[in-house]
């Protein structure tokens, strides 16, 4: 591992000067991800090595002036051994990279991992993430953004709901397609703590640019807390909080803007639990506020562009299946409260 | 065997200074405009492909360039997304299907005839139709571009974003019908080139003596004739889903998703091949010359295409690593992948044998193949990686792939076909292009090509997928970026000064002589321009270079009719000759069934009966084109 940091922290000295990304196939956090570099580098220094080789080879017959001496034949037949020899070696390097691609593709110390308790799906042009329940608590669900414990492999069951997306969060592991109609999994691991950003990797329509999601890696312990707070219902606990008589002066604006929510048609693609909002063809945003990004990563979570978001949806991602829903300012505001109030 | 009643005139009967102008008289295409609408002379179809399908290069050209407008900066609104994924679909289909395989197909046309030294192309007048139909192909596309309703699905289509539920529209229809059209147009040339390599070459030219080239479009054709009818099923089916609602993609009602992309992959990666080895071909010619020796290695380079042709069809699914096949066929098809690096390398080392044991003059076209031999070999060394399937579930679907293939495709089949241009220019117009220009085009192709495609290796690596209309600025990717939409100018200007000198050299250039480049294959044993004859009588080979023999004089057959159009046919491994036959003259009826069938195609993108009604003037064309003229039948 730490050889790994090493080489791949010079790697990306030398060809990225200094960018760092928390979306990179050259910056691993992860065993699966830091493995895939290794056999980069091992391939990009293998076939660095065959290709100066080669063009050594091109420079030196263009400037080499052959003698008048060398009798025909024989130089033929010294060409052909060189070159049988040349093709041999390609063959041997070749077998070489094969083996060295099959033994490292299986992986057994993370192909092995637990059950999936995740449901991840792509959709036209955002991610659900469903956390299946237990016997004591039920499940719930998030958009954009998986939340996973450090040191631990977690597995993802992973399905498309229309067409083919694909699942990459390279600083973690290589990608895989969710496909129609078939299950496949992935299996992602963090070493640290911290935020990773992937992507959608398989043309799926308009705004395949924008499908962005964030893995956010946190210590088991606030792992746990968070699916705490994700399993309860924000709504009931701000109810709570209003009743108890904190955050007074939310009170007015948040619960017309509540009221505003359920009356238009947001309640028809949007569920808020512990409300009667139980639409499912939009995210679920019983924790909306909580989250880092909106609209799958076109945005950076704030009341400002949320309530820029819900204004005017398709101004800001085109063709999204959100549609502009005609409100008041005063309206707008109302229910942006509502929706920062949900944490 | 017998003669026919009609009174014949051989060309031993006739006087020698007599001979040229009564062949012309036979041979010639009709004037104006419907001489030019009737020729069947695979001379001016071959042209008229060749101009035609670099006018689609600068089309998808540009297109490019708006692309890299776009890219250049984080969140740019220069394109909306809509226009965005049409212009990348259509760069794409247009590159691939109405750009690199009809040129390649073209070079073949003009060339083969002319290398095995007979008269004409088999069919000619399914070779006039065949361009027509590509003709109309591009046409669809293009307006579909102009009308804002072109494909925008990506040049692979996957269902189900192609399919009738998230393909709104008729785009998707549109790019279905336009690979009808331009696979129709590939199949028919590779059935003549296969007949002609195998029936028409000139007496003498056995197996062991045929160019290079024309092995490599032998081959070619062979993968055309294979693979086409995958592309043409999964078009077809697709069309079937859209318009007449089958479920061949449907997995809901028992189809399957994936089955689209094996079948679009079958035909898809001996596609690259199609468009490559037609190059590998083209480089065995021109660098044979320009180091004044015959190609090193004839038959481990016939050998080596045909051994890349046949495992071209065993490699299909390293396109799918991460659609979550199983492990166990993947790598199977790894070491595939990675095997076709043999065939491949054994080309480059023949290539470099022959450089070294040569003299090399550095003229533009040896500067192409060199530009090769570096691109080439890199785009080689990538492709053995995204063979890899752990290296490829990080690669796949980023901008490392994205440079890999323009790697393999312009390094290794575009700039060769630049260089050919050069290199066979004279031959086709009668005059040279200009040596000093052709220096400074080589060097902005070549410069520009790199700076712009290599940044994108790193680019893929650092995260960046294909096919996105924007990217947002916290990302580390914009100064790459911009640099690549920079230099994606400077090669843009490259080809812009080709196109300039081509366009120059064919009223001013220096005029040419049949041999200019002292070459030693058959097409330069005729006059440049060739006559519409090709050869005033059918040279008899007996060498593997027959223009670089000790002999100052090329033996020649005779005895063909010099009143009717008349050509060699020769056996397939010894062309030995066989018989004379006759070889059609000019007819309009290609261009009325290529328009019949441009109407059937369009029509069935709206309703299924059109396929029906569109039949009719179809089956009237072909009977006019193929009725019987009592025109007496080949003779031995």
């Amino acid at each position: 591992m730490k050889q790994v940091s090493i080489v791949s922290c010079l790697f990306l000295a030398v060809f990225t000067a200094g960018c760092t990304g928390v979306q990179s196939a050259l910056d691993p956090r992860g065993p699966a991800a830091a493995d895939l570099l290794r056999i980069i580098l091992f391939f990009v220094f293998v076939c660095t090595s065959v290709f100066l080789l080669v063009m050594g080879a091109l420079v030196w017959s263009l400037l080499r002036k052959p003698s008048r001496e060398e009798s025909k034949g024989a130089q033929e037949r010294q060409i052909s051994v060189v070159v049988t020899a040349a093709i041999v070696s390609t063959a041997a390097i070749i077998v070489l990279l094969t083996v060295v691609s099959f033994t490292s593709d299986r992986f057994p110390e993370y192909k092995e991992a637990s059950s999936a308790a995740i449901l991840a799906r792509g959709e036209q042009w955002w991610w659900r993430f469903d956390y299946d329940g237990d016997d004591r608590s039920p499940g719930f669900q998030t958009a954009n953004e998986l939340h996973i414990p450090v040191g631990q492999d977690v597995r993802l069951r992973l399905q498309a709901t229309d067409v083919i997306h694909s699942f990459w969060v390279p600083s973690l592991a290589g990608k895989q397609d969710l496909v129609p109609g078939r299950d496949n999994t992935i299996t992602l691991h963090a070493e640290r703590p911290g935020i990773y950003r992937g992507q959608c990797a398989e043309f799926c329509g308009l705004q395949h640019a924008h499908m962005a999601l964030e893995v956010v890696a946190q210590e088991p312990e606030a792992y746990r807390q968070w699916v705490e707070s994700q399993r309860r219902s924000a709504v009931v606990s701000q109810v709570a909080a209003v009743i108890a008589g904190r955050d007074v002066f939310m009170r007015k604006p948040c619960i017309a803007g509540r009221d505003v929510f359920m009356r238009k048609p947001c309640a028809a693609c949007h569920t808020i639990r512990g409300t009667e909002a139980k639409g499912t063809s939009g995210p679920d945003l019983t924790h909306v506020a909580s989250r880092r990004l909106l609209a799958a990563g076109v945005l950076q979570n704030s009341a400002g562009s949320l309530a820029a978001w819900i204004a005017d949806p398709q101004t800001i991602k085109p063709g999204n299946n959100m549609p502009l829903v005609p409100m008041t300012s005063e309206e707008l505001r109302q229910v942006t409260a509502f929706l920062e109030t949900l944490r | 065997m017998n003669s026919s009643s009609t009174a014949q005139v051989l060309d031993v009967e006739v006087e020698r200074e007599d001979l040229e102008p009564r062949l012309r008289r036979t041979w010639q295409s009709g004037k104006g405009i419907w001489g030019a609408l009737t020729t069947v002379d695979h001379k001016i179809i071959a042209r008229r492909y060749i101009v035609t399908a670099f006018v689609f290069l600068a089309l998808g050209g540009v297109l490019a360039l708006v692309m890299r407008v776009q890219l250049a900066f984080p969140e740019a609104r220069f394109l909306s997304a809509d226009r965005y994924n049409q212009i990348f679909t259509t760069h794409g289909s247009n590159m691939m299907f109405l750009f690199a395989v009809p040129v390649m197909e073209a070079m073949g046309v003009y060339l083969v005839p002319l290398m095995v030294g007979t008269r004409n192309i088999a069919f000619p007048r399914l070779n006039a139709f065949s361009y027509w139909i590509f003709l109309a192909g591009g046409l669809v596309l293009w307006i579909a571009v102009a009308l804002d309703a072109a494909p925008d699905v990506g040049w692979f289509a996957y269902v189900p974003l192609s399919g009738p539920e998230y393909g709104a529209g008729k785009r998707a229809d549109i790019w279905a019908q336009m690979i009808t059209f331009t696979e129709l147009s590939a199949l028919a040339v590779a059935v003549e080139i296969v007949v002609t390599v195998f029936k028409q070459r000139a007496p003498g030219m056995s197996l062991d003596r045929i160019p290079v080239f024309v092995w490599s479009m032998l081959v070619t054709s062979f993968l055309v004739i294979i693979a086409m009818p995958a592309i043409m099923f999964a078009s077809s089916s697709l069309i079937l889903d859209r318009l007449v609602g089958t479920h061949f993609y449907n997995p809901a009602e028992g189809g399957d998703v994936l089955l689209w992309q094996h079948l679009f992959w079958f035909f898809g990666h001996p596609e690259v091949y199609i468009i490559f080895l037609p190059a590998v071909g083209m480089v065995s010619a021109m660098i044979s010359p320009f180091s004044q020796r015959p190609v090193f290695g004839y038959l481990a380079l016939v050998i080596a295409l045909i051994a890349t042709g046949l495992l071209s069809f065993g490699l299909w699914v390293h396109h799918m690593f991460v659609a979550g096949l199983p492990p166990s066929g993947s790598s199977f098809f790894t070491a595939s992948s990675m095997a076709i690096a043999i065939p491949a390398g054994t080309q480059i080392f023949c290539f470099l044998a022959t450089l070294w044991s040569g003299r090399p003059i550095f003229k533009t076209p040896m500067l192409f193949v060199i530009g090769f031999l570096i691109t080439f070999v890199m785009g080689g060394m990538t492709g053995v990686m995204v063979a890899s399937v752990p290296l490829d579930t990080q690669v796949h679907d980023t901008y490392f792939v994205v440079a890999h293939f323009h790697y393999v495709l312009v390094g290794g089949a575009v700039f060769p076909l630049v260089g050919a241009i050069y290199y066979w220019f004279p031959k086709m117009t009668g005059r040279m292009m200009s040596e000093k220009l052709g220096r400074i085009v080589f060097g902005m192709i070549f410069a520009g090509f790199h700076l712009t495609f290599f940044p994108m290796h790193i680019l893929g690596l650092a995260g960046m997928p294909r096919r996105v209309y924007t990217y947002p600025p916290e990302l580390p990717w914009s100064g790459m970026n911009l640099f690549v939409s920079v230099s994606a100018f400077v090669l843009a200007a490259g080809f812009g000064l080709f196109f300039i000198d081509a366009i120059r050299s064919l009223r001013s250039g220096k005029v040419a002589g049949p041999n200019p480049w002292n070459c030693a294959s058959l097409e330069w044993a005729t006059a440049s321009p060739p006559p519409p004859y090709n050869f005033a009588r059918i040279p008899v080979v007996q060498s593997r270079d027959p223009l670089w023999q000790a002999s100052s004089e090329l033996p020649v057959a005779t005895g063909l009719r010099v009143d009717r159009r008349e050509l060699v046919v020769s056996s397939v491994v010894a062309a030995e000759p066989e018989a004379r036959e006759s070889s059609p003259a000019d007819s309009i009826w290609p261009l009325v069934a290529a328009l019949a069938t441009t109407v059937m195609l369009i029509g069935s993108m709206f309703s299924a009966w059109a396929v029906v009604w569109g039949a009719v003037p179809i089956a009237i064309a072909l009977t006019c084109w193929f009725w019987p003229k009592r025109t007496p039948e080949d003779e031995s």
